[in-house]
């Protein structure tokens, strides 16, 4: 309606949703309606804005003011403030943390204003329940694109061109996954999209999930369409229930209007997507356990060597397998071209990425950022540097698949080739930051604590072989620790990665490997003298 | 409604593909919070599967309970997050508090502890569900908040009973 003045938008992430947001939204809504605005004010629930360390948010647009940490109590004033002759709310403005100063506009804010927002850009600004608000900020005109202007292989050439590469973690180009997928012979081909966001301290593809599903969706669609496929899935952890819930409702309005089911569009072409939900095994990340967890047994890779899952997957029928951000930006790409994408990023890592930023850091949140800026520029300009002005440790990405970076690589660019080459990975983007007061023998007991739980015990050198890193490593922190601990674990590191039969093993022991590279004292501190510099383990508490 | 009519009911709306195994176990235990061993009898004929192979599917899991859940699903973060930020003192505080370890359910099957490997509410570490409710921001201080009902000479009792087993 163009007497529209404001619009308020109302953060329904799950972060927010913990502060209370859906209370919030209720009750502003029936405060407006009966404040007698005439409708020049209209609330949106939206999906997750990203700073919610400092939730539950409410953005009023047009001017963009950004209120942090709303209170049920404060909704009566925020309605009041709406109204003619009322002024914005000051006490509720985010405060630079440095200098104490009240920033009233989302857009002037460091956390904010440091990104670059693609694949997330309308998370937080459109109502993900609503299907009319994603087509309005040209939702699926991409697909329409696809579909009706543009060939299945040129499709392909564009991704292919786009240089995107698997945003799940390894970095596997995208477009060669599809053209192997498009070539393979059979009728049936699925579409699977990867939604088993299972590491620990990341949180993205629940968010781009919860605040943008139709992007998810359009992706797949277009996917299915390049490669020939008629049906799709998505493996979605049981721990998002949220998510789960908003794909629901966005497959059956697609269905609605039609850009989903029979005959799309009216093209002849036709695509279903169906929701599978996780049931919690960490291993079903990996793409032939997410397959054999989809044929209903236990999500246990399959044994080497085994076919690529673009050959033979599901059903052993030709799979397509991408991560939900992956298929994300598949629309943008497909809309603006692989030329824009490409501007982005480094030559061999386009585009942009995607991280919970969390731990000891003054802003945590979901962030995007262009391939190939540096760790200090995340953690400073966009992160607000460390907690309680504390000195920086080390930061953690990919997961337990990944490792600690100390001081000294802050400057390394952030893309997937030099991660690796580091020690550590992209993984799916986590990125733990660590100060002073935490211990990184204990931060690689707890990898360890964690691999060893989920590997799926197939294969030995996984099952047996973390397990006993992991009570080698516990037992230092206990302060148990022999001197020849630290070449065990590296021996048992190297055997582990040779060995193991999927990512999840050959992966587990980069925690220990890169702590042990990059901060060898302290493992020296606790087997040697029996100390924690940091404090953490039980060898302080045992009067050593 | 018995556990036998809940499940003709649930099953009424399936096939019977092997591919459906997993959310038959999920529907069943969303309306029963466990998976009873006789219910997995059931599946097992169902699908037409041997019953070796539901069991082998229910203990992988780590979704899926062989035994019954408490009504308050006490559920504490082990993220990395969460981790660097507290969680292990969260756990012990509430272990403490309501007087049961990880993984068991208290005896008037009031509470039910458990870990997950993460809930994804990182930036609001260190952080705990109770059923479907995310806590977030928790400290010890605050944690015990929600446990109000039990008094200091029940935790005393379950110290007590923990010292004897």
């Amino acid at each position: 309606m163009s007497d529209r003045r404001y619009t308020v938008l109302v953060c329904q992430g799950t972060g927010c949703i913990s502060g209370g947001s859906e209370q919030i939204y209720s009750l502003l809504e029936k405060e407006i309606e009966s404040s007698g605005s005439n409708g020049g004010i209209h609330v949106k629930r939206t999906g997750c804005h990203g700073f919610c360390q400092q939730g539950p948010l409410i953005v009023i647009e047009p001017e963009g003011t950004f209120y942090t940490k709303v209170k049920l109590d404060d909704v009566t004033e925020i309605a009041k403030s709406l109204l003619p002759g009322g002024k914005p709310l000051e006490r509720l403005f985010y405060r630079d943390p440095a200098t104490d100063k009240p920033i009233p506009c989302y857009h002037d804010i460091p956390f904010y204003s440091k990104q670059s927002r693609t694949i997330l850009r309308n998370c937080g600004n459109i109502d993900p329940e609503y299907i009319d608000d994603y087509i309005a900020q040209n939702g699926y005109q991409a697909l329409h694109k696809a579909l009706f202007e543009i060939t299945p292989d040129e499709v392909i050439s564009e991704v292919k061109r786009s240089g995107l590469r698997g945003l799940g973690g390894a970095g596997f180009p995208t477009g060669r996954k599809w053209e192997s997928c498009r070539k393979a012979s059979g009728e049936v081909k699925y579409v699977i999209c990867n939604a088993d966001e299972g590491d620990p301290g990341a949180f993205q593809d629940r968010s781009v999930m919860e605040g943008n599903p139709h992007s998810v969706i359009e992706g797949m669609i277009i996917a299915a369409y390049a490669i020939g496929a008629k049906k799709g899935f998505i493996y979605v952890r049981a721990e998002y229930p949220l998510a789960v819930k908003r794909l629901k409702i966005a497959i059956e309005q697609a269905k609605q209007k039609r850009v989903l089911g029979n005959s799309i569009s009216g093209s002849g072409f036709s695509f279903d997507i169906e929701i599978f939900q996780g049931a919690g095994a960490f291993v079903c990340g990996e793409s032939t356990a997410l397959v054999c967890s989809i044929e209903g047994k236990r999500g246990m890779p399959k044994p080497l060597p085994r076919p690529r899952t673009s050959e033979m997957g599901l059903w052993n029928k030709p799979t397509l397998l991408n991560n939900v951000k992956t298929f994300a930006s598949i629309p943008l790409i497909i809309s603006n071209g692989s030329e824009w994408f490409a501007k982005r990023g480094t030559e061999k890592s386009k585009g942009t990425a995607v991280f919970s930023l969390t731990g000891k850091v003054v802003n945590c949140g979901l962030i995007e950022v262009p391939m190939g800026i540096t760790l200090r520029k995340i953690i400073y300009d966009i992160g607000g540097g460390i907690l309680g002005g504390k000195a920086f440790k080390a930061v953690q990405t990919g997961g337990p698949s990944g490792g600690c970076l100390p001081e000294s690589m802050l400057d390394m660019p952030v893309d997937f080739d030099s991660l690796t080459l580091a020690g550590s990975m992209m993984g799916s983007g986590g990125m733990v930051v660590m100060d002073v007061d935490t211990c990184m023998v204990d931060v690689a007991r707890y990898f360890l604590d964690f691999t060893q739980r989920e590997s799926c015990g197939q294969c030995i050198p996984c099952k047996l072989g973390t397990k006993q890193m992991f009570e080698i490593l516990d037992d230092i922190t206990k302060g148990e620790g022999r001197p020849e601990d630290m070449e065990l674990l590296i021996e048992l590191s190297e055997a582990i990665k040779r060995s193991s039969i999927c990512g999840l093993g050959q992966s587990a022991p980069n925690p220990v490997l890169t702590t042990l590279q990059y901060f060898r004292d302290e493992y020296e501190a606790h087997i040697h003298q029996k100390i924690c510099p940091a404090g953490v383990c039980m060898v302080q508490n045992e009067g050593n | 409604m018995t556990e036998e009519e809940l499940l003709t009911e649930i099953l009424a709306s399936y096939r019977g593909g092997r591919g459906e195994l997993i959310p038959i176990l999920q529907e069943v235990q969303n309306n029963l919070g466990y998976l009873p061993e006789d219910v997995m009898l059931g599946i097992a004929r169902f699908i037409g599967v041997p019953e070796s192979r539901v069991y082998s599917v229910a203990s992988f899991y780590a979704q899926f309970r062989l035994l019954p859940l408490g009504r308050k699903r006490v559920t504490v973060c082990r993220g990395t997050a969460c981790h660097i930020r507290g969680a292990p003192q969260i756990l012990n505080e509430i272990e403490r508090t309501v007087g049961i370890r990880e993984g068991e359910t208290s005896d008037d099957l009031e509470y039910t502890l458990e870990t997950v490997a993460c809930i994804g509410c990182c930036a609001l570490a260190p952080c705990i569900r109770i059923n479907m409710d995310v806590h977030g921001e928790m400290t010890r201080e605050n944690v015990t908040g929600f446990f109000p009902a039990l008094s200091e000479s029940t935790r005393n009792e379950n110290e007590k009973e923990k010292d004897v087993r």
